[in-house]
């Protein structure tokens, strides 16, 4: 067959979502059954969740979901109006493609309202087999511009693309200007600094990365080690930091230890262990015409989501009632702060002097 | 049965300049480029739209000199797309006129559809058969493999892929890992990304980071991270060449570029064993070697040759 000749007109796109009003969906993580239960309880308007293999880019160890545990996510949800995404976000291996699939597959009978996919074979069969399903283009496509996303509506009917967290606000605004495809931004949760489905880090060192199994720093290749100099954490054998007596030791994903370069010794030289927080430009991202915030971290507690996504949830309502008074309330930063990775937060490359 | 064609002789190419050189070092480079044995230049600027040393019409005048030389040449775009500018400069270059292009982000994929052939870059995440089988059916006449794709999993894709699509493979040079919207060179500085003052084109082989046990770990390259240990296939030529692999990637670098692509045409040609091209490649290297990816391992680890008794990685 030739894909060349599926592409979809105009007629078909969405709403232009700048003379949209409604508000922003929030979109939460649930790497468990619980979570999910926390998630929709707290006021989400959807949940995305992922299978436990590498069909999925947060491929951990006593994460994630089998079908039966799928089937009552999707009953709870949907009982009580929430919708639920599927993520299917890693790039299919040459010698397994099958898996991904029959992921797929199980999803559309399982009753999920979407799928979020990076892979464009894996698009091509969605819209062979399942023309109905609706797509989501996963942050891990790493589109950055309109005319890439257009490109995915254009070749596959994809209605919404989650873009890598390296726009500025002015930059998304322009992207969503010049495209009829749902835009969802990140707006809360551990704070990748490069590139989403452009970063190969983590295979560098340990062989497994996001793009190939799901997995960024993955547990299995940690060491820790009390030492004279401190306690040190590694990764397959690589220090990637080491804590003084009283500093708080974190995970040691490896863009975020401690190195040296030149002279400078003993600092964050790509990014500092810390979290996105965009409850300050929520206003800015709605009239812009922003259609979906997502939050980061299904790899964390049903604590963690509850108490997330109930601060958001009161945020985006706040906002939506009022937009010129709406000002982040110090409780909901406090809030947030004390589940964000390294205890504080950043606006990260919407705030243009982060870059 | 038809007689099989004997194999095509495995091309070099030249992979896109990824430092921050001056005007005048870059032309003594493809000078100097031009009087070697590689038989496609890929040109023009794939990291930092802020690195202006050249513009389009000054890798256009590169092109038409090594074009002159008998190089197939190909421009490659930007691989992070952010502002409408860098939009804009891809379809300034899909429409360039006298070279194919490459392709490194689906918008420029976009840009060259059904337009004009192209190579599908190595950013643009090509995996498995039916992704590639969409790239060819949009034009593309090469792709090149993902950086971490193990050799196990090209040999599938080689025995399945549409006919007619060239593979390349990126055989030498520090790996370009991740891309970033933070120019962590200007940031090493404290200078921020709108006024980095072009840092970066004082590391004309990257900015090396090291871990706190003083090992070389990465290097900064603006918005870029690579490998500080340099990959090198040399000692994997033959294999390679079993795989049907059509083309090998060379990536520049500063010193000894001619010397690498020397040791690379001599082994494929069979004039050169490739344990003894691998002993001469380590002093031409900026820094230690390593083959990891190729050969299912981490990328930074180095695989010795599978003639010898014990596979072992030196890290």
């Amino acid at each position: 067959m030739d894909t060349t000749t599926t592409t979809y007109a105009t007629s078909d796109m969405l709403t232009p979502s700048q003379n949209d009003p409604t508000p922003p969906e929030l979109v939460c993580p649930a790497g468990s059954l619980p979570a999910l239960k926390a998630a929709v309880d707290n006021g989400a308007n959807c949940v995305y969740l992922g299978l436990k293999d590498a069909t999925n880019a947060r491929n951990f160890a006593g994460l994630n979901f089998d079908e039966a545990a799928i089937a009552q996510g999707v009953r709870h949800a949907h009982a009580k109006r929430c919708k639920v995404f599927l993520a299917l976000n890693t790039y299919p291996q040459a010698a397994n493609p099958l898996l991904w699939q029959q992921a797929m597959d199980k999803a559309v009978d399982l009753g999920v309202d979407a799928v979020i996919l990076a892979d464009p074979g894996l698009m091509q069969y969605a819209v062979r087999r399942h023309p109905q399903l609706r797509l989501h283009l996963s942050v891990q496509g790493s589109a950055t511009s309109h005319e890439a996303i257009n490109f995915y509506h254009e070749q596959f009917g994809v209605v919404r693309a989650v873009l890598p967290r390296v726009l500025s606000i002015e930059q998304v605004r322009q992207v969503i200007e010049k495209t009829q495809v749902e835009i969802e931004v990140f707006g809360f949760g551990s704070l990748c600094v490069m590139v989403e489905g452009r970063c190969a880090l983590s295979s560098y060192v340990t062989g497994e990365s996001p793009n190939t199994h799901g997995v960024c720093s993955p547990a299995k290749a940690v060491r820790w080690q009390e030492t004279p100099k401190g306690l040190e954490s590694r990764l397959n054998g690589v220090l990637i930091d080491r804590y003084g007596a009283g500093e708080n030791a974190g995970y040691p994903t490896l863009c975020k230890g401690r190195f040296d370069v030149g002279d400078d010794t003993n600092y964050y030289a790509i990014e500092e262990p810390t979290s996105l927080n965009t409850l300050g430009v929520l206003p800015q991202l709605m009239k812009i015409g922003v259609r979906a915030i997502k939050i980061e971290g299904r790899q964390r507690s049903p604590a963690y989501v509850a108490q997330v996504t109930r601060v958001w949830r009161e945020a985006i309502d706040q906002c939506v009632a009022n937009p010129h008074r709406y000002a982040p309330k110090t409780t909901w930063m406090s809030a947030l702060d004390a589940v964000a990775e390294g205890q504080q937060h950043t606006l990260g490359a919407y705030h243009r002097p982060w870059k | 049965m038809p007689t099989t064609p004997p194999p095509a002789q495995l091309k070099l190419s030249l992979g896109p300049l990824l430092y921050h050189w001056s005007y005048d070092t870059v032309c003594q480079f493809y000078e100097q480029m031009a009087e070697t044995a590689v038989d496609v230049v890929y040109l023009g600027e794939t990291v930092c739209a802020r690195r202006r040393e050249l513009r389009l019409p000054d890798w256009l005048a590169i092109a038409a000199m090594l074009i002159e030389a008998g190089k197939e040449v190909v421009l490659s775009t930007q691989t992070l797309i952010e502002s409408s500018s860098d939009v804009g400069l891809i379809h300034k270059i899909a429409a360039n006129g006298l070279c194919a292009v490459e392709a490194n982000d689906m918008g420029a994929v976009h840009a060259v559809a059904g337009k004009v052939p192209f190579v599908a870059g190595p950013h643009l995440n090509l995996y498995n058969v039916p992704s590639l089988q969409w790239m060819a059916q949009l034009g593309a006449t090469r792709w090149v493999a993902p950086l971490e794709m193990k050799r196990d999993d090209l040999a599938l894709l080689q025995a399945a892929k549409p006919a007619g699509l060239q593979t390349e493979v990126f055989a030498h040079g520090r790996m370009p890992l991740a891309f970033s919207a933070r120019c962590f060179t200007a940031r090493h500085r404290n200078l921020p990304k709108d006024d980095c003052r072009f840092s970066c084109i004082d590391h004309p082989d990257g900015l090396t980071l090291r871990t706190r046990e003083q090992a070389d770990f990465l290097v900064l390259n603006g918005i870029q991270t690579q490998s500080a240990k340099v990959h090198t296939l040399i000692a994997d030529v033959p294999d390679l060449q079993t795989l049907g692999i059509d083309m090998l990637r060379l990536s520049p670098q500063s010193q000894h570029m001619a010397d690498v692509i020397n040791l690379f045409d001599a082994v494929r040609q069979g004039t050169l064993a490739p344990q003894a091209a691998l002993a001469r490649m380590v002093p031409l290297l900026p820094d230690q070697a390593c083959n990891g990816y190729w050969h299912g391992q981490p990328g930074m680890a180095l695989v010795a040759p599978a003639t010898e008794a014990q596979q072992h990685a030196i890290t």
